[in-house]
Order: structure tokens, then sequence, then C-alpha cells
């Protein structure tokens, strides 16, 4: 027992959490009504539609905007998920991401635009971010859960808070990077600052935002597994279900339709994001 | 009136700028002022003003406070003191609203590396302005495609600006400061990140297109020959924010008004900026047809000439009549002197560089003419005065030795390794 023993940083944590939770419940019933209606609407679309169809659609997706390449690799991709019977998990999964990453960029690029025209906020925003990014992602589950209970909730929120950085610094690292030039000559030209952004800045800005875009759907697409652990289910809990039961089979099939969907995402945001870069 | 007039006008960067107000009345220079509060002195007390429709070109070396000079014409940058009048209103008391529509309606930009947004294409670029002002689209569209026709770019309204040159690029950027016909366009070096072949091209069509329009150009430059071809009248900016000189090209190139404008214009080419009218002298001449053959040779023999300039009543010029035809007709006793009147001599106007006349001048046995544009005669430069403009620029040591002295030389040096 240390001499210190009233400064016990942990227990702080834990009364902040407590109270919190006894007198902003409201808040929490609130963003869990948001987070459940977003997330049961992707996924009863997703699950509604015939797995063929979506197959083809997710394939032409890939072909319009990344080439034909990644058309062919989609429509084998997603065949190969079908066939190793994980097509439900998969589009569960993927709407935990979409929902996550909806909720990352709501947040994300407006405080990322926020801190772009204040150095003050910047300075604030940065080390939150440094805290968000660095702390272990399975420390996220813990309030998660005490604020949302068990299931795709917490999972949905952890997974926001894992991925939301990425957002912010690029939207900000975006717009700061905007030359000078372009922002005097708005200004010269006479926009308001409401124009500048909207008419400048965000559009010079957007490959560099499209970039941060491209990382939060990874970063969400690595915690989504993880917060298979508190009950978010889809692929996360295949794979929790391969190692707990020691089934190779099952752990690398999950393993391998995570991959599929992650390099489908990443080539798909990345092309979206080279096809706005003009020099 | 003129089109903008500042007065004493001042822009302090750093924090607490009021503080270097006293220091800078003891007369402490910029140095000392940053040393001591780390403020920087970028305009220093500068007053000018600058004329309906003319090209005026603010000089001066990087550090000078140019650029800083033109952004407080539009308030890109807030001057710390003085104050700015366009049209006789003094924007330094505009508030928000007002300052947006002089931004909108009466001066628009031209920025160095053209601030164009490469995410649209040329004409929404050159929309930008009428765009934010809030203009139709249609109304715009017309405009920009009209503005783009001024500068030349036509068929290129739907490229993108990276599949354009620099030149191109610069020409988008004028066509975007053009389009909605502001009376005042502010130029901040807007050629100088242009390879020297453009830019001078691009040189000969602002004049171009600054004939046809009529704007009142402000324009930044730190290249004096730049300065020297576009400007009406040139403001001389100093190391130390001051004005140094205003001028003419003429005026900055033969009274540089201190040691500082004097070795900036030393290494000109002053047969490119001299013109005409600097050198050009009255010449002989008689009046036809008061005055015959008799009073033609006379003129010359006074005026120890070999010709003199005949003109009309209203001093038109003629022609020119030679010594030798004149005495010879006075031997014949013809009396119609227009006979002998001839009219290959050359004519030039006043504004005609020097260097423009050296190979006429060259090449002709007769003096050049100088008219204006009624063909009146204004006086005429000879052989002997370009020449001798042209010799003031030789370097003794660059210029050709004679062969004779070259083997001296040589000798020597053959005897010193002996």
């Amino acid at each position: 027992m240390s001499m210190f023993d009233f400064i016990s940083i942990g227990k702080w944590f834990e009364g902040i959490i407590n109270w919190l939770r006894e007198h902003a419940a409201f808040i929490f019933d609130t963003i869990s009504m948001l987070v459940r209606g977003l997330l049961g609407g992707f996924q009863s679309i997703l699950l509604a539609v015939p797995a063929l169809v979506l197959v083809v659609a997710f394939a032409a997706l890939a072909w319009w905007i990344a080439g034909r390449g990644m058309g062919i690799f989609g429509l084998l991709g997603f065949l190969l998920i079908m066939q190793m019977n994980l097509w439900r998990q998969t589009m569960q999964t993927l709407s935990l991401v979409i929902t996550a990453v909806v909720f990352a960029l709501i947040i994300g690029i407006p405080v990322g635009i926020w801190a772009s025209k204040s150095d003050k906020v910047q300075n604030v925003v940065r080390p939150i971010l440094d805290f968000m990014q660095t702390l272990p992602a399975f420390v996220y589950l813990i309030p998660a859960v005490l604020f949302f209970r068990l299931g795709p909730v917490p999972g949905v929120i952890a997974t926001l808070i894992f991925s939301l950085p990425p957002a912010v610094r690029l939207t900000n690292l975006g717009i700061r990077q905007v030359p000078l030039e372009i922002k005097e000559a708005a200004l010269s030209f006479g926009a308001t600052p409401r124009q500048m952004l909207i008419k400048a800045e965000l559009p010079v800005a957007l490959p560099t935002i499209l970039a941060g875009v491209n990382q939060t759907i990874m970063l969400s697409l690595s915690m989504v597994v993880i917060a298979g652990m508190i009950g978010a289910g889809g692929l996360g809990n295949e794979v929790l279900k391969g190692i707990t039961q020691l089934r190779i089979d099952v752990g690398f099939e999950s393993g391998l339709a995570i991959v599929i969907l992650a390099i489908y995402l990443d080539r798909l945001t990345q092309a979206l994001g080279n096809s706005t870069q003009k020099k | 009136m003129a089109a903008i007039e500042i007065r004493d006008l001042y822009k302090i960067f750093g924090a607490n700028p009021q503080r270097v107000f006293p220091m800078l009345e003891k007369g402490m220079t910029r140095e000392e002022i940053l040393d001591k509060t780390g403020n920087t002195v970028a305009i220093n007390g500068v007053s000018f003003q600058i004329e309906q429709k003319e090209i005026c070109v603010v000089m001066g070396l990087s550090g000078s406070g140019k650029s800083t000079l033109i952004r407080c014409l539009n308030r890109l940058v807030e001057p710390t003191r003085g104050d700015i009048f366009v049209d006789g209103k003094n924007i330094m008391e505009m508030n928000k609203h007002e300052l947006l529509q002089m931004r909108r309606k009466t001066m628009s930009m031209v920025f160095q590396n053209f601030g164009l947004l490469p995410n649209r294409t040329v004409v929404d670029n050159v929309e930008f302005g009428m765009e934010v002002g809030g203009m139709e689209k249609e109304q715009r569209r017309k405009k920009a495609m009209d503005a783009l026709s001024v500068v030349g770019l036509q068929g290129y309204e739907e490229s993108y600006p990276h599949e354009l040159s620099g030149g191109m690029k610069q020409r988008v950027g004028l066509a975007r400061a053009l389009a909605n016909d502001p009376e005042v366009l502010l130029m901040d070096e807007a050629f100088s990140a242009l390879d020297p072949l453009i830019r001078s091209q691009m040189q000969d069509e602002l004049l171009d297109i600054q004939a046809r329009l009529h704007k009142t150009i402000v324009f930044i430059t730190h290249d004096l020959d730049e300065a020297l071809n576009l400007g009406d009248r040139i403001v001389m900016l100093g190391p130390d924010g001051k004005i140094r000189q205003i001028g003419t090209p003429e005026q900055i190139l033969s009274e540089p008004a201190d040691d500082y404008v004097e070795a900036f214009v030393q290494n000109v080419d002053r047969t490119k900026v001299l013109t005409a009218s600097t050198i050009m002298h009255r010449y002989p001449t008689i009046t036809l047809p008061r005055e015959g053959c008799s009073a033609a040779v006379r003129t010359m023999e006074k005026s120890t000439v070999s010709s003199v300039l005949a003109v009309d009543g209203d001093r038109r010029l003629l022609g020119i009549v030679t010594i030798e035809d004149a005495v010879e007709m006075r031997k014949q006793k013809e009396r119609d002197i227009m006979k002998i009147v001839r009219n290959d001599l050359f004519t030039t106007r006043k504004e005609t560089s020097i260097y423009d006349l050296l190979a006429t001048a060259i090449e002709t046995q007769y003096p050049i003419a100088v008219v204006d544009d009624n063909g009146k005669l204004m006086g005429a430069v000879d052989r002997a005065t370009i020449m001798g403009e042209v010799n003031k620029l030789t370097d003794d040591e660059a210029s050709p030795t004679v062969l004779s002295e070259l083997d001296n030389g040589s000798e020597e040096v053959v005897r010193n390794e002996a």
C-alpha cells in the first residue's frame, strides 16, 4: 500500500462513469435509440435483398468506381463469403461499420473543420485524439458496456470512438493545407467565410478528407471485430467462437471474410479519393 | 480625382504594433525594432496616388513590403495605421458588408501562383467572383465566356487548371479578375512565376488588353525590366518599407532620386527604355510653299547641316531636301521646289524606344523624323545622338581590343614565363 493511495486515478474514473450513468441516462438512451435505429435500418436492407443480387451489385459498384479488377475481385470475394456460409455475419459486420462510420463522419468532419479554423480548438482536440488512438482498443469496451450494456449498440459506440480520430485529423489537415493563395483569391473576390468554406476550402481539401474517410472505415472494420467480445455480433462473433472453442476452421473462414471485406472497402474508398484528386 | 489615394500607410506585423510607432518616430531602423520588439515593419509611412486608368507599378525587392501594400488595398491585410481612399471612399471605414461589395464590384486581384481552384474547370474558375456575388448562372456564364475570349482562351472552357501551362493558367487568373468588369485590377507579381519568354508575351498582352479596357492597374513586381515595360508610373519601394521615388520609367532611369534607385537601374538596357522623345532635337525646316530653294540653301548653310525637313503651313512633314539637290536646282533656275522634296526618309513616333531605332539609324543617311498622330513634325533624331546614347552603355573592359595591343600583351606573358 503506497502513501498516495488516496489518488487512485482508476477509482476516480470509475466515479465519473457511475455519476454519468445515474445523472445522464437520458443522453445515453437517446444515443442508443439513434444508433439502434440506423443500424437496424442498414441491417434489414442488406439482409432483405437476396444475397446474389447484392453480390452482383457490389461487384458492379466496384467495377464502376475502382475498375474491372476490383469488380472481379468483389464478385469472387463475396461469392466465396456466401460459399463459406458467412453472408449473414458479413452483412451484420458491414452494417456495424457503416453505422459507426456515418456517426464518426457526422461528428468528425465538423470538429475537423472547427479545429482547422482555430489554433485553440486544434490544441485542445489534438491531445484528445492522441489519447483516443493510443488507448488500447479493448479499453473502450468497458465504458461502452457500462453505458449501453451488451450488444451491437455499445459495439458501434466503441467502434465510432476508435475510428473518429482520422476523420478529424485529416479534415483539419486538408483544410489547413489549402494553399494560401486560393484562400486569398476567394477572399479577394468577396467570398464570405461560409462561401470560402463551401466553395473553396472543402472542395480543395476533399482528397485529403476522403483519405480520412478511408482510414475511418478501415479502423472501424478492425474495431468491429474486437467488439464481437461484447456481443456486437457479425464476423467478430465468429472469430471469437474460433478462439474460445479453438476451432481453426471457423477462425480461418471468418478471418478470410474480414480480409475480403477490408480489401473491398479500402480499394473502393481509395479509388473514390483518387477520382476527385486533380492537381 | 485619383482612383486610389494612399495616405500615410503603416503595416506592422506582430503583437501590439502600436508600441512601435514611438520607436519609428525616434528614427530607429527596421532591424533595431525587430530585435527589440519582435515586430516587423512592413510598410513604413507610405503615401501616394494611383490615377484613373493608369498602370501603376509598385517595385521593390523581396521584403520591401510591396505584397503587403497591395493586400492593404482590398484589406486582405489590415493596415495598422493610415487611410486608403478608393473613388473618394475611405476603405478603412467600411463595414464588413461594404468591404465585400467593394471586393466583388470594384477591385479584382491576380495572384503570382494563380490561386485557381483545382477542382473547377476554367470557366467555373472564371465565374467564381460573380458566383459569390450572387449573379445568375446564365449571365455569369456569358460574362465568363467574354472574359475568356479577351485573354484568348476560347476553347479551353472545360479544361482543368492542371491541364494548362503556366501562361494559360495566368490567363485564367486574368480572365477571372476581368470577368466582373472591375475598375481596379490588383496584380501581385502576376507574371513572376512564368518563364521569361511567356512572361514578356504576357506583358505585351496586358498592355494590349489595357489599351482596349482602360482599367486602373496596380502591378507589383520585383523585376525592373517588367516595371519599365508596363508602368505608366513606377513607385520604388526601398528595403525599409518607404517610398524612394515615384515617377515615369524615363524619370526613374534618367533622374534616379538616390543611390538606392541608381544602383537598381544601372544595369538596365537604357536603349529599351529611353524613347525618341528623350533624344530628339529641333531640326532645321523650310515651310512650303512659302519658301523656295534659296531659303533651303540658306537655312542649311546657317545651321551647317546637309539637309532640311520640308513642312507645310501646319508643320505637317512633307519630306526632306538635301543640299546637293537644292544647289543643283538653284543653278538651273528651276522654280518648283516640290520636285526635289524626297519622301524616302524614315519617320517614327516619340514613344519608340532607341533600341527599335538602332537598325534604321545605321541604315539611313538622313535623320529620322519624329511625327505625331497627325503627321506633324515634332523633331528629329539623328544617327549621332543614337550612337552616342548606345555608346554610354559600353563597358570599356568588355569592348573589343585592337590586335596590336593584344600581341604586346601575349609577349609580356611569354616573357614572364621565361
